[in-house]
């Protein structure tokens, strides 16, 4: 008997949102459920999220555990096998994937590498919501002059051709102190920083725009919160879904960034093993050997659309009425 | 509406000014000088490295390196001395921005690179030049993915819930998210290198079989991305109780369809297009480099490997202008689109 009961619970648990005629009894025996508790359900429910955000766990795990997963270091050369072909065709299980010019293991430039784009998309987006979430917190709260102020800078900003003064930046810096460190990736990191945060301005400031309107905003000034306690306590949380789901969609496109600006010769700096400069490495040879070529490229295609394919889950999930 | 019109185009001009400055700064900022070494790779000599310098005026300071390019100050000795504006400025002689002249450019000795860019081979049409090249392929790729996109979009939502729908956005889903370089990779390999059905290099680019892979590469992004919002859009607009109102007074589906909803659908598919536009002519720098594309794209890759600034300033500035007009553009079809905008 009793475990009917909560069978029951568990089914009308699902069935609340659709059925809002269900007795009141058995309602009460269902948890309160948090918004981010739903969002988590409808996510889950989501196949083609879930599928994204296995692949993204995996690269995630490869790109962490590189140096117990890779069997060689990635710039460990073996000149008496150069250009081995891939186990399956005439090559040996040593070199699964075979080698490169140089006589490098191309399995192990490809584990190593997924630290590259793994992370190079967390620290430009994260600097994005921060200045872009500040410039449009303020000027959405403030309002008036402070917001025009800050809304011309972004504009300009705005107005930049973004991928140009991402490649101008790498290619002005890439002697420098600068572009040197940690393989280049420090130079990226700024580069992919200091475009795009206005995007995030724009979205926090409109979605602060409409909330300051709400009544509970007008509840917490009358019980004398102070602004910054009303920014943070009451206008972020509130704003934290279509942040969370523009993170999904800013990923990719910092890793597309990197892998591009490689392959042109511009981002990560060799031995660095990256998808991008193994790309560029793998162009060479890609009638001969085209293996070097297509598995980096596979890799970047497939981690990229992992987070598409988790964006817009997200996207679902968080705001159900966005759904088609 | 002519306001809003003029005050767009002035917007332009502190834009180009801006990044003019911080291209400037930034090539100035580069260690290593374009004279260093020769193209082998080989030190120059000290006094030709001091002759060229002052043949481009690089031995100028900084400020006036900078109104020479732009075109406020003589770019000779003999002209020295006033500012000079527009280059109307009697005997003294501008060349620089202003008067159209993008300066001369480091790498190939003794072109300039508003020549390079702009120049078409004897008696042929002027989209045979560089920059013609450049647009030609930025069109054909947004034709491709506009006219495939919003047609699949329409179709899907149509076509709701159906086989034909879960296809076209499970293929869309997969090419919004492959960015072109890498399905550029994939189409060399499947049509060149196993099937040889098109050229993978080509030289002769007055045929249409070298130009199929890289319009394909360039556009099929913008072709999903349209025929995803074209779907969302439509169901949106198929929603409405307008369209339920045409119905009901007994208007064909056709004329519901094309009058009432896809009107209604076009307007935030529109906004999407125009950045689109300008992010498919800048964007096709890696589709250039990997197809040996004669345009701008590939020359601005081997500008930046051989520190040839002047022509990575001049290709900025030029993509900078085209993009900002294409945000324009877009703004008033826009307008035109939907008649609740005015712009003031």
């Amino acid at each position: 008997m009793a475990q009917q009961t909560t069978a029951t619970a568990g089914s009308i648990k699902r069935a609340t949102a659709v059925a809002p005629a269900e007795p009141l009894v058995s309602l009460r025996s269902a948890k309160p459920r948090s918004l981010w508790t739903d969002a988590w359900y409808r996510l889950t429910r989501n196949k083609m999220a879930v599928v994204g955000m296995v692949i993204v766990v995996f690269f995630w795990l490869v790109a962490l555990l590189a140096p117990a997963l890779a069997p060689y270091h990635f710039n460990s050369q073996n000149h008496s096998a150069v250009y081995r072909p891939p186990a399956w065709t005439s090559g040996d299980w040593r070199y699964i994937l075979g080698t490169d010019g140089v006589g490098r293991d191309e399995l192990s430039r490809l584990i190593w590498g997924a630290r590259i784009s793994m992370v190079v998309g967390l620290v430009p987006v994260s600097i994005h919501l921060l200045v872009g979430g500040l410039v449009g917190l303020i000027a959405g709260y403030r309002g008036g002059r402070t917001d025009n102020l800050l809304m011309r800078v972004v504009d300009i900003f705005y107005a930049f051709p973004g991928l140009l003064l991402i490649i101008i930046m790498s290619a002005a810096f890439r002697d420098t102190w600068l572009g040197r460190q940690m393989g280049g990736l420090l130079l990226m990191f700024t580069a992919l920083a200091i475009v795009g945060w206005e995007g995030a301005a724009r979205l926090v400031r409109g979605q602060v725009l409409s909330i300051k309107q709400k009544e509970y905003i007008e509840a917490a000034r009358t019980i004398g919160a102070s602004n910054f306690r009303i920014m943070v306590r009451h206008i972020l949380p509130n704003i934290l879904a279509p942040l969370l789901v523009s993170i999904a969609f800013g990923i990719p496109g910092a890793i597309f960034a990197e892998a591009g600006l490689s392959f042109i010769g511009l981002g990560i700096r060799p031995p660095t093993a990256s998808w991008g400069n193994m790309i560029q490495d793998g162009f060479a040879s890609i009638y001969s050997n085209p293996v070097l070529i297509v598995a980096p490229a596979t890799c970047v295609g497939l981690v990229l659309l992992a987070f598409t394919f988790l964006g817009d889950g997200l996207r679902d999930a968080l705001d159900p009425r966005m759904k088609q | 509406m002519y306001r809003y019109l003029i005050r767009r185009l002035l917007w332009i001009v502190p834009v180009v000014l801006l990044i003019s400055i911080i291209t400037f700064v930034m090539m100035k900022l580069t260690p290593g000088g374009p004279f260093d070494t020769t193209a082998g790779g080989r030190e120059l000599p000290k006094e030709i490295v001091e002759v060229l310098n002052r043949r481009y005026h690089l031995d100028e300071p900084n400020w006036k390196q900078y109104l020479i390019y732009m075109g406020l100050w003589p770019n000779t000795k003999e002209g020295e001395g006033k500012p000079c504006f527009l280059g109307i400025a009697g005997p003294r002689r501008c060349a620089g921005i202003l008067q159209g002249d993008l300066g001369p450019s480091y790498q190939y000795k003794g072109r300039g690179v508003t020549e390079i860019l702009f120049e078409t081979p004897k008696g042929r049409p002027w989209w045979e030049s560089r920059f013609g090249r450049t647009a030609q392929l930025g069109v054909f790729g947004f034709l491709f993915g506009a006219l495939t996109g919003i047609p699949l979009g329409i179709v899907s939502a149509l076509r709701h819930n159906t086989w034909a729908d879960y296809l076209s956005l499970f293929g869309a889903t997969i090419f919004v998210a492959t960015p072109g370089f890498v399905l550029a990779i994939f189409l060399m390999i499947v049509f060149g290198l196993w099937l040889h059905w098109l050229p993978i290099a080509a030289k002769n680019w007055n045929t249409i079989q070298p130009w199929l892979l890289p319009t394909f590469a360039l556009g099929v992004g913008l072709a999903a991305f349209t025929a995803r919002l074209t779907r969302a859009t439509m169901l949106e607009v198929l929603r409405q109780d307008y369209i339920r109102t045409a119905r009901a007074k007994g208007l064909r589906d056709r004329l519901v369809m094309v009058r009432h909803a896809l009107r209604n659908a076009m307007i935030p598919v529109a906004t999407v297009l125009g950045p689109a536009l300008a992010g498919l002519i800048t964007g096709s720098f890696f589709i250039e480099h990997m197809f040996s594309f004669p345009g701008m794209g590939r020359l601005y890759v081997q500008a930046i490997a051989a520190r040839d600034y002047s022509v990575i300033l001049g290709t900025t500035l030029l993509y900078t202008f085209m993009i900002a007009l294409a945000n324009l553009t877009v703004d008033l079809i826009y307008a035109w689109l939907d008649p609740r905008i005015s712009y003031s």
